[in-house]
């Protein structure tokens, strides 16, 4: 990649910072995102928590869908593609959509590779459970990455665990000397270069959002607490009660993260949440944040 | 020491503390109208424009900022922050959202393309010498300076502008390594570093 185009990959995610992310499924709910203060929506055709309950292959969605959507709003559309689907990848790239999320929420392609996003002109952003995971997509060319989080289930706690062990993760690194950071990069299968730079950075070399199960105003504010970028919001605005009241209240709580009042007041009057799933309640082959490596 | 703020409420408001305080200015992030208190300057960042009229429509931040701005706090927008100054927009997505003002210029949102239409450009700048490589990110349209100044354009089209104590870029002047934008904005608008 030159460097005018990772100037430009990496720069579209800083300009999303301190924002939420909506997935929605139609064109009246992207309007819904944006009248609400996105900073960008997602558009798919099945929110995670309908993938998880209809099974089947889930696969990247109708081109149509995507122009409709992007047709809708003025704030920038992503889409997903399966993780190591190049040629989805391809199209989303044609349809002019703005970020591509390599994303485990869809059926692998690839059980080996995941795609190699440095060929591309619009940006990637993918998950990562990880430090060397997170790096590894870098290396591939991500230019944002997001936690995993366990999505669909409206349970917060595998992102925050995923968010942790990033966070933790690169705090030991700064700990250690020059010389012990070439070991560091082959425990955790990294390339040395980018672990140098983290270590001295002291945070991914790229924005770094939160997804996965985050369904509350105070889920977010927690996020952002602990240092994320901005968050990510499936199936948590969608499938809840009210759907406006609640895209509203996370914008509101991911940009005052630090005031418990204003946090409070955004927790306020939301209706049901959706009513969620316990990741410990789910079998191992139906954790999503497993796919991917 | 001055103190400059720096919008923060939605975007890249960390990039813009970064450069400021390289130059030697004290920064404080605004996100509320009690965060205006004392400011020698305010920069807006780039982001996500309808994003950031909500989110500023809840705290009551743009009435006091736009008339800070009108008394002659020296401001300067970039990208999303161009849209929060122009007087004029093209199309009616922020209808019936408060902005700021400040710069006679009507502007066009997004209408250099979505982001795989995204452009480095080498710019020249009124009082900087050699090329300044302007970051075009779904970057807003210039499409009539109005009574503002040129200081830069691109394809035909002004890039950058000024008017009295405001300045507006459709580009990213916080992204990258080069500093010298902002040591100009600061330098004619009177902070001193």
């Amino acid at each position: 990649m030159t460097e005018a185009q990772t100037l430009l990959n990496t720069g579209l995610a800083q300009m999303l910072k301190g924002g939420v992310i909506m997935d929605v499924v139609t064109p009246e709910q992207a309007k819904i995102a944006e009248a609400s203060g996105a900073s960008a929506v997602m558009a798919l055709e099945r929110v995670p928590a309908d993938i998880r309950a209809q099974g089947g292959v889930a696969r990247m969605s109708d081109p149509d869908l995507i122009d409709s959507i992007i047709n809708s709003v003025s704030i920038p559309v992503m889409a997903k593609a399966r993780i190591g689907h190049f040629v989805e990848a391809q199209i989303l790239e044609t349809l002019g959509v703005d970020y591509i999320d390599e994303s485990e929420v869809l059926s692998p392609a690839d059980y080996v590779n995941h795609i190699d996003k440095s060929v591309f002109k619009v940006p990637f952003v993918c998950g990562a459970t990880n430090l060397g995971e997170a790096l590894r997509r870098i290396t591939e060319g991500a230019s944002m990455i997001r936690s995993k989080g366990e999505a669909g289930t409206g349970d917060v706690s595998e992102a925050m665990r995923h968010l942790r062990t990033i966070n933790g993760e690169i705090r030991a690194l700064g700990a250690k000397s020059e010389d012990e950071l070439y070991v560091a990069a082959k425990e955790i299968a990294a390339p040395y270069h980018l672990v140098k730079q983290v270590a001295s950075l002291g945070r991914l070399p790229v924005v770094t959002f939160v997804a996965g199960g985050i369904a509350t105003p105070a889920d977010a504010a927690m996020m952002m607490q602990l240092g994320a970028d901005g968050v990510f919001v499936g199936s948590g605005i969608f499938k809840s009660g009210n759907p406006e009241a609640r895209a509203k209240a996370i914008v509101e709580a991911t940009t005052h993260y630090d005031d418990p009042e204003a946090v409070a007041k955004a927790s306020r009057g939301l209706g049901d949440a959706m009513v969620g799933i316990n990741v410990a309640d789910l079998p191992a082959p139906h954790r999503l944040a497993e796919r991917g490596w | 020491m001055v103190t400059v703020g720096v919008l923060s409420l939605q975007g890249a408001f960390r990039e813009h503390v970064s450069v400021l305080r390289s130059l030697g200015a004290q920064t404080r992030k605004v996100t509320r109208p009690e965060h205006l208190e004392g400011l020698d300057s305010i920069v807006l960042p780039g982001g996500e424009s309808s994003a950031m009229v909500r989110i500023a429509a809840n705290v009551g931040l743009f009435p006091v900022l736009s008339q800070r701005i009108r008394d002659g706090l020296p401001t300067f927008g970039t990208c999303a922050g161009l849209i929060l100054l122009a007087e004029r927009l093209t199309d009616e997505t922020l209808d019936g959202y408060g902005r700021l003002g400040g710069l006679g210029i009507t502007v066009a949102r997004n209408a250099y393309g979505s982001q795989r239409e995204s452009f480095v450009a080498p710019l020249t700048v009124t009082g900087l010498d050699g090329d300044f490589h302007g970051t075009f990110i779904r970057a807003p349209q210039i499409v009539d300076a109005g009574d503002a100044e040129v200081l830069a354009s691109h394809a035909g089209l002004p890039v950058l502008v000024r008017s009295g104590n405001v300045w507006g870029g459709s580009f990213h002047p916080e992204l990258g390594p080069d500093t010298r934008i902002h040591e100009l904005f600061l330098q004619t608008v009177g902070v001193t570093v």
